[in-house]
This record gives structure tokens, C-alpha cells and sequence, in this order.
């Protein structure tokens, strides 16, 4: 997923340079600027339609597969795992899984608002939620790789910030 | 002082130097921000030893210190043209540059006497419980001091509230209604009178969220027993900081509506699609904050999914509407460059090449993986920095003009292109580094994180040097005499 934000960033944002280095590139010469204007009107029009053309299906594909839990809870087949935040340091009610295992982590805090992010063995964040005191925020993930996988904190806590964090061991089935 | 702007109306020679005080603590706290954040990146990489706790005041000064700067600078641009529409009080000018230098010294106080580290955001209830990091008193202190600050900037809003209702009337009429539901676009109000009215509603309505919430704050760091939900507090939180920087963006883009066709020739006159887009920015500025909170589940999923979808529609008036009208009012118009019109046209692209990513990041599912990475720094700073900063160099330049001047030295043109290059490189990094999972706001970096951190302080201390030469350039010709 990673990937494709940055390969999707990269291209429009070089596209969008591109755009107006071409445009400052040809500025000096002086043109009639009432054609201009015209054409530029009805660009305006055709680049807002694409656009809006663009984003709806983006829109109705990304907005398919949210990471929110079901509205009844899911099926009952995953196993629960509750997770505590405290400065700074995580709590765990079980750190053991299988892969392919869904799991719901059921993430909460006790004092002050950290957040819940899984990283893998390659420190690649694969899965968060928030981690607040009064709610308990339920993140399901299935593990699809064995190995050591961290859980780090990633909204701002204090001091010991960075140091928080904690292991699950995700095993073969 | 450059007179020559769309609007005609002259303003009085003290409020001319007001304006110019707020250029000039611009100049100088960007440049000292900038160094700030030159170090985190510094002890990210290894560079400089950086304790955590002070690498976390660093962060708070940063933060905080940023976003009231780009509000006193964005308000400057603002305040500067409408005063050539609009009959407005420089006393209030002043008095909120005044509130906003008492507030600085108080945030000052408290982040480096009182160890005070609960970032720009201050999430609740954090400033109340630091783990012993630092008194309530500092907390408390911080908290008056961003008070001030939201005062200031809200007597500001009324005042240009006042002088544009008498003038127009109702909100409505100012925001183009008439002409926007009419069938005639003829004696719409210029883009000044627009985006000033957008901006004092928004805003408005932002600084009196995040009033009431740093009250609450305040009574909680001194009676624990007042608690506050802390979903509650996150949403007035972050609709407070969210409307106060987009409001920055759209005070400074005034200064492109009305410099830049006085490079080319060719007025920026108001338009139905331009009244469209701006009544659209108010509604969707407003309701889009909900995508701050995309990771927080226990939020209704119909305001998550609202937030991604404003966070989309949200960029169209910037791409469709500024950025592509920049491109059209510049295209083959004979314009004339200097560091003036060079930076405007930077800063609207850094503005429309920032929307980018941050839309990208607005999407549920790719939030999941690059929520408070360096991701969000990434996208943020190409908008801020290239976009609204720029924005506010390039009026700096536009200010400091004398009419008797033949033009830029070899020194600024040096500077823009390092500028240019270097803030650019210094974003990207900060994107590649999220692409690569590393958190935001960690005081220190793994080994593998550290070589990213060293190429974004490289470009870091570019920007740092070529803002400089910008802030000191701006004195030196305010120096000069007005006459050869």
C-alpha cells in the first residue's frame, strides 16, 4: 500500500511540476490573452469533470474494504486481544498468534492517548488503531507472515514516546 | 512601499508599518523555527546529541511556533490588501501583534523554563499528566499563552467582520451569493472581499473550538476532577488546528490573487466558478477535519467516510480553480520575473503539489498505513513551506520594493533556486521516509531510519541559508532610501 501512494504521489506531483515549468518556460512571449482565457475557461470545465469522473470510483473502491469493525462485532471467529497503553509502555493479554489467525485487538488506554501500530519483522507498518482512555478501539489484523512483529506507539505521549513498545510472535499454523 | 496592486485604496502610513512589523517577526521567528526543526532532524540522524526531553521541547517550540507564524504572516497579506476595500482598525492590527508576541514569550516560558513537551497539539488530557515531566503550572502557562494568541487573531476576524459588513452589508453578499445564484457576475466583490470573508467565518468558528477546549484544559490541569471526553477533545482539537492552518493558506493566497496579474497584465477579476469554489472551500474546510481522525474507530464510520470524501473534493478549488487560474493569468503573458512574481508562482504550485499527497493520505485505507508517520510532515510542509510560506516571502519581496529599484541581485535568484531545489528535496524526504513506515514525533531514529534523517537536515540547512538571505534582503532594502 506504501508503494502505491508513493508511486501515485510521485507521478501526479511530477506531472503538476512539469505543468507549471512548461508554463513559466513559455511566459515571456506575449499572447492575446482573451483567447486564452476562453480556452482556459473551458479547460477549467473538462479538468473538473475528470477529476470528479477520477475520484468517484477511487472513492467506491477504497471506501469497500475499511479497516472499521463490523457494526455487530464480526463473526466470532477471530481470537481477542486486549491491549493497554500506559506511559510508556504496552500491556498484552496474549502475545501469541497463528498465521492466518484473525485477531481482534481490543486497544484502550490508561492515562493519556497513544496509538497501536503493528510493525513487521522488516519494520514496515502494517496495521493501527488509537489507543484512548475511555474507548477501546477494536482493530482486527490477520497475520499473514510468521516471525517478531512490534507494536509501536505512534501518537505523541511524552517524554518516553519512542521507547514504547512490545512484541507479538505470530507462529505457523 | 509597492503600491502597485488590483486594488487602489491607500492605507495609512503607520498601518503600513505595522504590516511591516508583522513581516519582520515573520522573518525572524521563520528563520529561528526553521532552525529548530534543522536540529530535530539533526538528532534524528545522529548528528547532534539530542536528549529526548528536550528534542520533544524542540518539537512543542516547532509545532506551535509554526502555525501562529504562518497565521501572523497570512494575516498580514490579508489585512494589508483588505484595507484597500474596507475601512479597518490598525489599533487591532497591533493589538494582536501585541497578543501574539506576549503569547510567544509565555509558550517560550513554558516549553524551555518549564520543560513544557506536549506538542503543538496538546492532546488531552496530556498536559495535565507528563509522566513528571513538567509542572501544571507550565502546562497551564502554554495553554494562556496559545489563549492569547487565539484571542488576537479573533479580535482581528471581528474587526475585518465589521469593516466588511458595513461596507457590503451581510456575509452573504460578500461571499458573492447574489452573483454566484444570479445570472450576472457584474459588481461581484473582488477576490479579497471573498476570501477575507471566507477566512473570518472559518476561522472564527475554529478559534472559539479551540478556546473552549484550552479553557477546559486549563481547569483540568488544576482540578483532575473536571474531566473532559477525550474523543470530544481530539475532534475540538483538531477542528481548531485544522481550520486555523488552512485559514493561514487561503489569508496568504491573497497576496497571488492580487501581485501576480500585476505582473502580467491581466487582472484577477472575480468569476461564478472562483465564487464557487471559495463558498464550497468554507463548507468543505469545516467539514473535512474528520480525516485527523481516520485511525480513531469509535468515531462514527459516516463522518470517517465524509472525511475522505471532503478531504477529495477539498482539493478541487485549489487544483481547478487557483492553481489552474495561476497557470492561465501566467501563460504567454510577457510576465515580468523577479523575486516578487518568481516566489507567488512557486507558492502556488508548492500549494496545488501539496494537495497531492495529502489526499492520498486522506483515503481510509491508506491511512491505516501512514498515520503519523513522516508521511504527514511530508505533505504538510510542501504546503506550508513551499505553498504558504512562499507565499509570504514573496509578498516580503513585494513590500520591501522601492520604486526607484532596477531589480533583484544575482544574490536573491541565487537564493530562490536553492530555495526551490531544497524545499522540495527536504518534502521528500520527509514522504520517502513515511513511504518507509518511519513515525513522526520519535526523538530518536533506528540505525536503517538515521540516513534519511541526514539527507532531509542536508536540505533542511539549504532552506535555512536561502531563507536567510530572503529575511535579510528584506531589511536591507526596507533600509534603503526611498528615493536613488
Amino acid at each position: 500500500m506504501q508503494e502505491i501512494a508513493w508511486n501515485i504521489s510521485i507521478l501526479f506531483m511530477g506531472l503538476l511540476v512539469v505543468v507549471f515549468a512548461v508554463v513559466a518556460a513559455g511566459s515571456r512571449v506575449q499572447a492575446a490573452s482573451g483567447v486564452l482565457i476562453s480556452a482556459g475557461g473551458k479547460l477549467r470545465t473538462v479538468l473538473f469533470w475528470i477529476l470528479i469522473v477520477a475520484l468517484v470510483p477511487i472513492a467506491w473502491l477504497t471506501l469497500a474494504d475499511l479497516p472499521y469493525p463490523p457494526p455487530n462485532g464480526g463473526t466470532g471467529q477471530a481470537k481477542e486481544i486486549k491491549a493497554v497503553g500506559s506511559q510508556w509502555s504496552w500491556e498484552l493479554s496474549d502475545n501469541k498468534v497463528a498465521v492466518g489467525q484473525a485477531v481482534d485487538f481490543h486497544v484502550t488506554a490508561t492515562d493519556v492517548n497513544h496509538s497501536f501500530a503493528i510493525y513487521d519483522s522488516q519494520y514496515r507498518l502494517v496495521a493501527q488503531t488509537q489507543s484512548m482512555p475511555g474507548y477501546t478501539n477494536v482493530l482486527r489484523h490477520t497475520f499473514d507472515e510468521p516471525g517478531t512483529y512490534k507494536i509501536l506507539c505512534l501518537e505523541y505521549c511524552g517524554l518516553g514516546h519512542h521507547e514504547m513498545s512490545a512484541e507479538i510472535n505470530v507462529v505457523k499454523r | 512601499m509597492n503600491t502597485n496592486t488590483q486594488s487602489s485604496l491607500p492605507i495609512s502610513a503607520g498601518a503600513q508599518k505595522v504590516v511591516i512589523g508583522y513581516l519582520a517577526v515573520c522573518g525572524a521567528v521563520l528563520a529561528l523555527l526553521m532552525v529548530f526543526g534543522l536540529l530535530l532532524r539533526l538528532g534524528q540522524g545522529g548528528m547532534v546529541p539530542l536528549p529526548a526531553d528536550l528534542s520533544y521541547q524542540v518539537l512543542t517550540a516547532h509545532g506551535i511556533g509554526m502555525v501562529g507564524i504562518s497565521g501572523l504572516g497570512g494575516a498580514a497579506i490579508m489585512w494589508y490588501f483588505l484595507a484597500r476595500q474596507v475601512a479597518l482598525n490598525s489599533s487591532i492590527l497591533l493589538l494582536n501583534l501585541g497578543l501574539f508576541l506576549l503569547g510567544v514569550v509565555l509558550i517560550l516560558g513554558a516549553v524551555f523554563i518549564g520543560d513544557f513537551a506536549g506538542a503543538w497539539t496538546f492532546l488531552y488530557p496530556l498536559p495535565a499528566q507528563s509522566g513528571g515531566a513538567w509542572e501544571a503550572h507550565a502546562a497551564a502557562i502554554y495553554m494562556v499563552g496559545v489563549l492569547l494568541v487565539g484571542v488576537g487573531f479573533l479580535l482581528l476576524h471581528l474587526d475585518t467582520g465589521w469593516a466588511i459588513l458595513s461596507r457590503y452589508g451581510s456575509l452573504t453578499k460578500a461571499l458573492g451569493w447574489p452573483q454566484m445564484f444570479g445570472t450576472s457576475i457584474d459588481d461581484a466583490p473582488p477576490p479579497v472581499i471573498v476570501a477575507s470573508t471566507m477566512v473570518l467565518i472559518i476561522n472564527t468558528l475554529g478559534l472559539i473550538s479551540g478556546a473552549a477546549i484550552l479553557v477546559m484544559t486549563i481547569v483540568n490541569i488544576y482540578m483532575p476532577s473536571f474531566a473532559i471526553d477525550a474523543l470530544l477533545a481530539k475532534n475540538m482539537i483538531f477542528f481548531f488546528g485544522h481550520v486555523f492552518i488552512n485559514a493561514t493558506i487561503y489569508m496568504a493566497v491573497i497576496a497571488v490573487y492580487e501581485i501576480l496579474p500585476t505582473y502580467t497584465g491581466r487582472p484577477w477579476k472575480t468569476s461564478k466558478p472562483f465564487l464557487i469554489a471559495w463558498n464550497a472551500s468554507l463548507i468543505m474546510v469545516l467539514a473535512v477535519y474528520p480525516h485527523h481522525l481516520l485511525m480513531d474507530f469509535v468515531m462514527p464510520t459516516w463522518a470517517l467516510i465524509l472525511g475522505q470524501i471532503m478531504s477529495y473534493t477539498s482539493g478541487l478549488p485549489v487544483l481547478v480553480v487557483t492553481g489552474l487560474g495561476v497557470l492561465i493569468n501566467v501563460s504567454r503573458s510577457g510576465i515580468r520575473w523577479d523575486m516578487t512574481s518568481g516566489l507567488l508562482f512557486l507558492a502556488t504550485l508548492g500549494w496545488a503539489v501539496g494537495v497531492v499527497p495529502a489526499i492520498v493520505d486522506g483515503t481510509i485505507v491508506v491511512n491505516a498505513v501512514l498515520h503519523n508517520t513522516l508521511w504527514v510532515p511530508g505533505h504538510f510542509h510542501t504546503y506550508l513551506l513551499i505553498g504558504q510560506t512562499t507565499m509570504v516571502f514573496g509578498f516580503m519581496y513585494f513590500v520591501a520594493a522601492r520604486p526607484d529599484s532596477s531589480g533583484d541581485t544575482t544574490l536573491d535568484r541565487l537564493a530562490f533556486w536553492v530555495f526551490a531545489a531544497a524545499s522540495f528535496g527536504f518534502t521528500m524526504t520527509f514522504l520517502y521516509a513515511g513511504k518507509a513506515s518511519i513515525p513522526r514525533r520519535f526523538a530518536e531514529h533506528l540505525p536503517q531510519w538515521t540516513g534519511q534523517d541526514q539527507v532531509g537536515a542536508f536540505f533542511a540547512a539549504l532552506v535555512i541559508v536561502a531563507v536567510l538571505v530572503f529575511v535579510i534582503r528584506f531589511f536591507v532594502r526596507l533600509g534603503r532610501p526611498k528615493t536613488a
